[in-house]
């Protein structure tokens, strides 16, 4: 849920990255910190295994410009990907108002696409949500490896509802931007509907 | 779902001089308050040196946690906890169930006079929150960003 300030005039929302272990999530966070001017960004928080693998959540607070007088600043959450940690991603899921679904696009990855896809469908019914009806997008990660998919198959497995898309190579940046411009312009657009 | 969190001048002046008030009446370094998203609320005391939207989403992340925690032994919640530090210890408090009140604090106080201090803090915030919820589910109170354009959505992203 976004929480507005009418007295200090800001707006916060709250988007999660989502998706399998190992899909880019993380890398999607470490690229938009690394390519942000330091006086919109707050610092990368990284709740980490000894290994590098997420164990509660990354955090990256980013603050967009105005609109009329407002302040607004997005909140990126990313979800630990193993199957294992469904009780901290459906802590992270509370109060979101935007989701990005990260897809792997490899062969081997596919049904830990779709298993991951059904498991964010399920935990935000769990919390009142409908997938069908928040902001929602889908990127397609690992497009530079040999071993991915078409973009035919990767549609036909995960949107058969033709939501926005992106193509992504997140450790050089490819569909990163736009991905998060596309998610956090839905949120505002929700907002703007008075959601 | 919860209901969107909307502050207004009169309340946030309300929820600051709370805040104020109880950093100097409990001997506190710093008080925070944060909605259970994750969400900076207010602040008080000495937070130059604090990275205050860090503390606020870490501060969420573990009240979630441990909630999540204290529902898998059959308890609602843990509403209080305390982390004590070799200098600075930290005391967390859930307040209406929907924000948290975090004071840090070192040894020119005691961690009674802080708990005493919190919990009238705490009555006096749950009422002005439960006021601002009324305001929020008014009628007409409606969305204030209802005016804004796909234009000005376009031009945060124009760079
Ligand atoms: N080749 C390639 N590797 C990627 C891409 N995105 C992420 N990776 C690598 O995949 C691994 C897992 O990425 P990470 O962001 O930690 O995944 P997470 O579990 O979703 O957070 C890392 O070694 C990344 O460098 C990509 O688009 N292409
Ligand atoms: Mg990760």
């Amino acid at each position: 849920m976004s929480f507005i300030n009418y007295s200090s005039r800001e707006i916060n929302c709250k988007i999660v990255y989502y998706g399998p272990g190992l899909c880019g999530k993380t890398t999607n966070l470490q690229y938009i910190y690394n390519k942000t001017a330091a006086e919109t960004k707050g610092k990368l928080i990284s709740l980490s295994t000894e290994t590098d693998r997420t164990l509660f959540f990354d955090f990256l607070p980013l603050s967009l410009g105005e609109i009329r007088g407002f302040k607004t600043r997005f909140h990126l959450y990313t979800v630990p990907g193993q199957v294992f940690y469904d009780a901290s991603r459906k802590l992270i899921l509370k109060g979101v108002d935007g989701v990005v679904f990260v897809a792997d696009s490899q062969i081997e990855r596919m049904e830990a696409n779709m298993e991951s896809l059904e498991n964010l469908r399920i935990n935000l019914a769990e919390q009142g949500y409908d997938l069908n009806k928040i902001p929602y997008v889908l990127q397609y990660n690992k497009r530079d490896l040999p071993n991915a998919v078409s973009m035919e198959e990767m549609r036909k497995a995960i949107n058969a509802r033709n939501i926005p898309e992106y193509q992504a190579v997140a450790p050089t940046g490819v569909g990163v931007f736009d991905t998060l411009k596309a998610v956090a312009k839905l949120v505002l657009t929700e907002l703007k509907k008075g959601g | 779902m919860g209901t969107q969190l909307v502050m207004y001048e009169e309340e946030f002046t309300k929820i600051n001089a709370v805040c104020d008030r109880l950093t100097k009446d409990a001997n506190a370094k710093v008080v925070f308050l944060v909605d259970k998203n994750g969400q900076l609320i207010s602040s008080a005391g000495q937070t130059q040196n604090i990275d205050t939207t860090s503390l606020a989403s870490l501060t969420a992340g573990n009240v979630a946690a441990m909630g999540g925690l204290a529902k898998l032994i059959g308890e609602n919640e843990f509403p209080n906890q305390f982390h004590e530090g070799a200098k600075d210890s930290l005391y967390m408090t859930i307040v209406g169930s929907r924000v948290v009140l975090v004071v840090i604090f070192d040894n020119r106080t005691s961690l009674g006079l802080v708990r005493l201090r919190i919990k009238k803090a705490s009555d006096e915030l749950t009422k002005i929150f439960e006021s601002l919820v009324k305001k929020t589910d008014a009628p007409g109170a409606g969305s204030p960003f209802a005016e804004i354009s796909d234009d000005d959505i376009d031009n945060l992203f124009s760079e």
